[in-house]
């Protein structure tokens, strides 16, 4: 069984200027411990198909099944909890809490699955410990890099030991020395078996995935297993 | 969540906009201070009243000469008084409920001893006094009933009086000259205090009823043996009304008025407190209605400020939903957040207006009275605001649609 299964998914927008289909019929599984890219020109239905995978949004058409339980049958807040156990979300904007220090952006998603305070501070810690930044673990969004940001980012979406991590655009924020750091964590994190789905424009970021999705017009026009680039190769060649 | 963590978080968030935090709380501060002060005030006011009243002595009438109902008549000096002792006597013996019935007269005289000498006030009495006004000697005797009958020239004095004529002498058996007249003490009275205007009870000296009018007051009371006034004391406060009837009907027949003006008039003293405690409540009452309109527009400030927090941070609730909150984590969220708001703000209140309140209290000379009901009900009150006006925005917030949310800049 896939983690990700998805049969003639579609989701339509209704607008007072006329349908758009954002997606249409897309019939994909993707394995556990895979790390997909996903492509496409903008307004392919990139970000649509995340948010649908993602639980944040329901679709008008098809089924959608997430390591085995049926997405549509769920009420918000069955879906909530399952964005909660199952889902990490990295996005472009980071999506931090200014006023919150590192350490607890990362305890926020623990706070929704009712784990105790210090549960919550040993895991968080853990968290951030497994993306290099335990040493900044009581500074301030405002006080950290974008790539020391984006880090912060993934690791809160680690911290429930989802099944699956989806980032949208994770390093269109970033100059790609970072970006580099940041995909070499992925590439790491997808080593120790964290299944990943990332959302790129950019086709050097796509190449450091196993596989290439690409959409036009909500539609699945090509859908390719490649030989990834490994960040750490490309380290000092970025770093001239 | 837990509820802990849920106000730990809410006072963070509170904080991180301290300013816009304590303006949005200001109604609520104003409206509960306001509530506090006045209910302080008002039942300070009103204790004020009780305590007067209750230093006079409970269950009290007092009947006074003239008609007070007739544009205020009063007996001016010279003029022969239409009431008696035996008047009382009457109302001693005939009226049901009765207990006392003081019959008295009262001066101004100078009290000379030694070589001191000291202005105050006079009081021809008889025994029933102490009983009508629940006060007695503290050293020395009461008159005997002879020395009241014979009118007899003996001196009780109030403690006032005692300190500036003998300081720390003993002043019983020693002899006070008033109007010349030579009276000999017999006792101090206990001490009084203060009335409640300031009055000081202690600055009297009584003496038998007849003494006073032949001795000292004068005027026509001697002729024919007609008094100022008689406190009329009653078992119970339910035997007053119907006493007062019968006082009334009894005076009639013993002054032969059969139609006319009655030449005398009955006043309830315990209703006068009650009607001045009465007015007092109402103007409580009147002014915890403004005080609660306060309260009302500082929810509203509330609810205005919660919106625009809402509006603010709507990337952050996206984000919430994203990572796992329910909508109702998100409501309970921002309930907790305006309540938190409008509880601090009253707690604020509190202390505002209990401060206002002590300082009026000190001010006026009132007993200071914020009653932890008053308080406990002051911020229940305005946690109520808070959600009540927080619940709107906080639905709003967790109605959001996470992928809108999260798009929002
Ligand atoms: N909330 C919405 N209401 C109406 N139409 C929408 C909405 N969200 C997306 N769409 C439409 O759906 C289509 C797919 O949008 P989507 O955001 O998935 O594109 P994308 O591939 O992520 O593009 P980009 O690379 O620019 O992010 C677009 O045509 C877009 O206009
Ligand atoms: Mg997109």
């Amino acid at each position: 069984m896939a983690l990700i299964e998805t049969r003639d998914l579609g989701r339509v927008y209704n607008l007072d200027a006329g349908r758009v289909v954002a997606l249409d019929h897309v019939s994909l599984d993707i394995e556990k411990g895979d790390f997909v890219a996903v492509m496409g020109p903008s307004g392919s239905g990139k970000s649509t198909f995340m948010n649908l995978i993602g639980c944040l949004d329901r679709p008008t058409g098809g089924q959608y099944r997430l390591a085995g339980t049926a997405v549509e049958s769920l009420d918000a807040d069955g879906l909530a909890t399952l964005r909660n156990r199952e889902i990490g979300f990295v996005f472009q904007q980071f999506n931090l809490l200014p006023r919150v220090d590192a350490l607890g952006n990362v305890e926020l998603p623990m706070i929704y699955a009712g784990y105790d305070r210090k549960t919550r501070r040993e895991r968080a810690l853990q968290a951030l410990g497994r993306v290099g930044l335990a040493e900044r673990a009581h500074h301030r969004p405002m006080q950290l890099s974008g790539g020391q940001q984006q880090r912060v980012a993934i690791a809160r979406a680690l911290v429930n030991s989802p099944s699956l991590l989806l980032a949208d655009e994770p390093t269109g924020a970033l100059d790609s020395r970072t970006a580099n750091e940041i995909l070499g964590l992925f590439q790491e994190l997808n080593r120790e078996g964290v299944t990943i789905v990332l959302v790129t424009h950019d086709a050097e970021v796509g190449r450091h995935a196993h596989r290439l999705i690409r959409f036009k017009d909500g539609r699945v026009i090509e859908d390719r297993r490649q030989e990834p680039v490994d960040a750490r190769d490309l380290v000092p060649e970025a770093a001239e | 969540m837990r509820l802990i963590e849920a106000i730990r978080s809410a006072l963070s968030a509170i904080t991180a906009n301290a300013l816009r935090s304590l303006l949005t709380m200001l109604g609520i501060v104003i409206g509960v201070a306001a509530v506090i002060a006045m209910v302080a005030i008002g039942s300070g006011a009103r204790n004020l009243v009780d305590q007067q009243i209750r230093s006079l002595g409970a269950n009290l009438a007092i009947v006074t000469p003239g008609n007070v109902t007739q544009g205020g008549a009063r007996l001016g000096a010279g003029q022969a008084s239409t009431l008696t002792n035996e008047d009382a006597e009457a109302i001693r013996h005939e009226v049901d409920g009765v207990v006392a019935a003081a019959p008295f007269v009262q001066g101004y005289a100078h009290v000379v001893a030694g070589g001191s000498n000291w202005g105050t006030r006079i009081y021809g009495i008889d025994l029933d006094w102490f009983s009508a006004r629940e006060w007695d000697v503290a050293d020395g005797r009461t008159f005997d009933p002879e020395e009241i009958r014979r009118g007899d020239i003996v001196v009780i004095l109030g403690q006032t009086v005692a300190r500036n004529l003998f300081s720390e002498e003993d002043p019983i058996d020693q002899i006070v000259r008033v109007r010349n007249v030579p009276f000999r003490v017999i006792g101090v009275m206990a001490p009084k205090g203060q009335s409640a205007f300031g009055q000081d009870q202690d600055d009297v000296i009584f003496v038998p009823l007849d003494a006073g009018r032949r001795r000292v007051i004068g005027r026509n009371y001697a002729k024919d043996g007609s008094v100022g006034s008689v406190f009329v004391k009653f078992a119970n406060e339910e035997d007053i009304e119907p006493g007062i009837e019968s006082m009334t009907e009894l005076l009639r027949q013993r002054h032969r008025i059969m139609g006319e003006e009655d030449d005398f008039s009955i006043r309830n003293l315990t209703e006068i407190a009650n009607t001045a405690s009465a007015s007092a409540n109402t103007l409580s009452m009147l002014l915890a209605a403004v005080a609660a309109v306060s309260l009302l527009v500082g929810g509203i400030g509330i609810m205005n400020i919660m919106l625009v927090s809402v509006t603010e941070r709507t990337r952050e609730i996206g984000l919430r939903l994203a990572v796992g909150a329910r909508p109702r984590d998100i409501l309970s969220q921002f309930l907790i957040e305006a309540t938190t708001l409008s509880t601090i703000g009253g707690a604020l209140g509190v202390g505002l207006g209990a401060g206002a309140a002590y300082l009026v209290a000190q001010l006026a000379g009132w007993p200071s009275l914020v009653s932890t009901n008053a308080i406990i009900l002051a911020v229940g009150f305005s946690a109520l605001v808070g959600i009540f006006f927080g619940f709107y925005p906080a639905q709003r917030a967790a109605r959001l649609d996470p992928i809108e949310a999260l798009r929002r800049e």
